[in-house]
């Protein structure tokens, strides 16, 4: 039976002039693996920052996991994001001064989680992506892919419903961006996160269970609404 | 691949009994395609022909599994001549898509669709190969990854000529 975890009907989004959103429908299955594609201002970022609620749309609903964020002020926006949205981007997210496993406790303490509880989470989500030995590293000593790892880890730690991910791997070679995607992938099937993928590559967005193209701030034709 | 070279090859790594080379070949190649012993043996018997390969004391018995196969000294040349010659990309510019998406600007269709069908099947079959990699053994993910490395190139070769469409369009027009 479906049971989709975002709906989004009618999104329009524009900034100035320029209509970044112009009509999208999307419906995400709770558990998939969705790879958003198309090329560079298509409207993919602003897509997903719209049903993140980072942004309100200027038309349209946006229904995440039976809360419409469209019906919310920027205020409540953000406390759902705190708890129930997880990102990852394609760099520069760690806090620097920061070492890893504290990195990765920061949300949970946002959210008010005690100090011992957030250590010892953290931890284990370091551990679930092979990061056990580098907690007590702070980014600028780790590699490029270590770090998105960590990054992973701070986006999961809270339990999301939703990963959002902006090219996670696409500073990564070849070898790295497929190490990381697959520790990804791995733990968010484990876990049943829903994950929406933006990438420009197609062999990432073969490890999704299904993509979606977003031409001139449109979903492409055949790709929308959910896979039969 | 040349697969009878590749069979050489293989040869070359130690003498072997027909029946054996097949496994060799099937586990390091056979990915795609398994070799039939039909054309195993068939091969063979050109590699004698041509002094590549030679019989090693005979086994008693009958029958072709009975004969035990090496190199031969022209053969282990031959094999490195083809090692080590750098190979060609392929020549082969006008593919099928190509001619399909010219074509379809020439006649007024719908080129950007015939594009989207097309990108939508090369996702697919990356999807599935992806998949199959999960759990194959190092051999096959690298063989799987050149066959993926491949359809991506197809694929941005369709992400740009689909941005270049009306200006192709103009190009090929024969009414100008
Ligand atoms: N905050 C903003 N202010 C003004 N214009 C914006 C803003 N954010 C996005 N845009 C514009 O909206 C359009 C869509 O941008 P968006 O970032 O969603 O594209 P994208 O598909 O994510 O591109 P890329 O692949 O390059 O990241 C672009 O024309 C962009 O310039
Ligand atoms: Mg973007």
């Amino acid at each position: 039976m479906p049971d989709p975890i975002i709906a989004a009907t009618g999104l329009h989004k524009s900034f100035g002039s320029t209509e970044a959103l112009r009509g999208v429908d999307l419906t995400v299955e709770r558990g998939e693996v969705l790879a958003v594609m198309g090329p560079s201002g298509s409207g993919k970022s602003t897509l997903i920052h719209c049903l993140a609620g980072v942004l309100a749309p200027d038309e349209g609903t946006v229904v995440m996991d039976g809360i419409d964020l469209t019906a919310l002020n920027a205020d409540a926006r953000a406390r759902v994001r705190l708890t129930r949205i997880g990102f990852v981007f394609q760099f520069g997210q760690l806090l620097p001064d920061l070492t890893a496993v504290d990195n990765v406790a920061l949300p949970l303490l946002m959210a008010s989680t005690a100090r011992r509880r957030a250590n010892v989470q953290a931890h284990e989500w370091l551990d679930r992506l092979g990061l056990a030995d580098q907690a007590a590293k702070v980014p600028g000593t780790m590699s490029g892919g270590q770090a998105q790892r960590v990054a992973i880890a701070r986006a999961l730690v809270t339990s999301p419903a939703v990963l959002f991910a902006d090219e996670p791997t696409g500073s990564l070679d070849s070898v790295s961006a497929e190490n990381v995607l697959t520790a990804m992938l791995d733990v968010v099937r484990d876990v049943g996160t829903t994950v929406m993928l933006i990438t420009h590559d197609a062999r990432t967005a073969a490890y999704a269970d299904r993509e979606v193209i977003v031409r001139d701030g449109r979903l492409s034709g055949a790709h929308a609404g959910v896979a039969l | 691949m040349d697969r009878s070279l590749a069979l050489l090859g293989l040869v070359g790594a130690g003498p072997t009994h027909g029946y054996d080379l097949k496994h060799r070949y099937d586990s390091v190649f056979g990915t795609a395609r398994v070799m039939a012993f039909g054309q195993i043996y068939s091969t063979l018997g050109r590699m004698i022909r041509d002094g590549h390969i030679e019989t090693l004391g005979q086994e008693p018995g009958a029958g072709p599994d009975r004969k035990r196969y090496q190199i031969t000294a022209t053969g282990r040349e031959h094999l490195q001549r083809w090692l080590r010659e750098p190979d060609v990309p392929s020549p082969q510019m006008q593919t099928n898509l190509f001619a399909k998406t010219v074509l379809a600007l020439m006649l007024d269709d719908d080129a950007d669709a015939l594009l989207d069908t097309q990108r939508t099947a090369l996702l697919g079959r990356m999807r599935q190969l992806t998949t199959d990699k999960a759990n194959a053994p190092l051999l096959e993910r690298l063989a799987i990854d050149h066959a993926l490395f491949h359809i991506e190139a197809d694929l941005r070769w369709i992400d740009m000529t689909s941005a270049r469409l009306t200006d192709m369009k103009n190009e090929v027009s024969f009414h100008a």
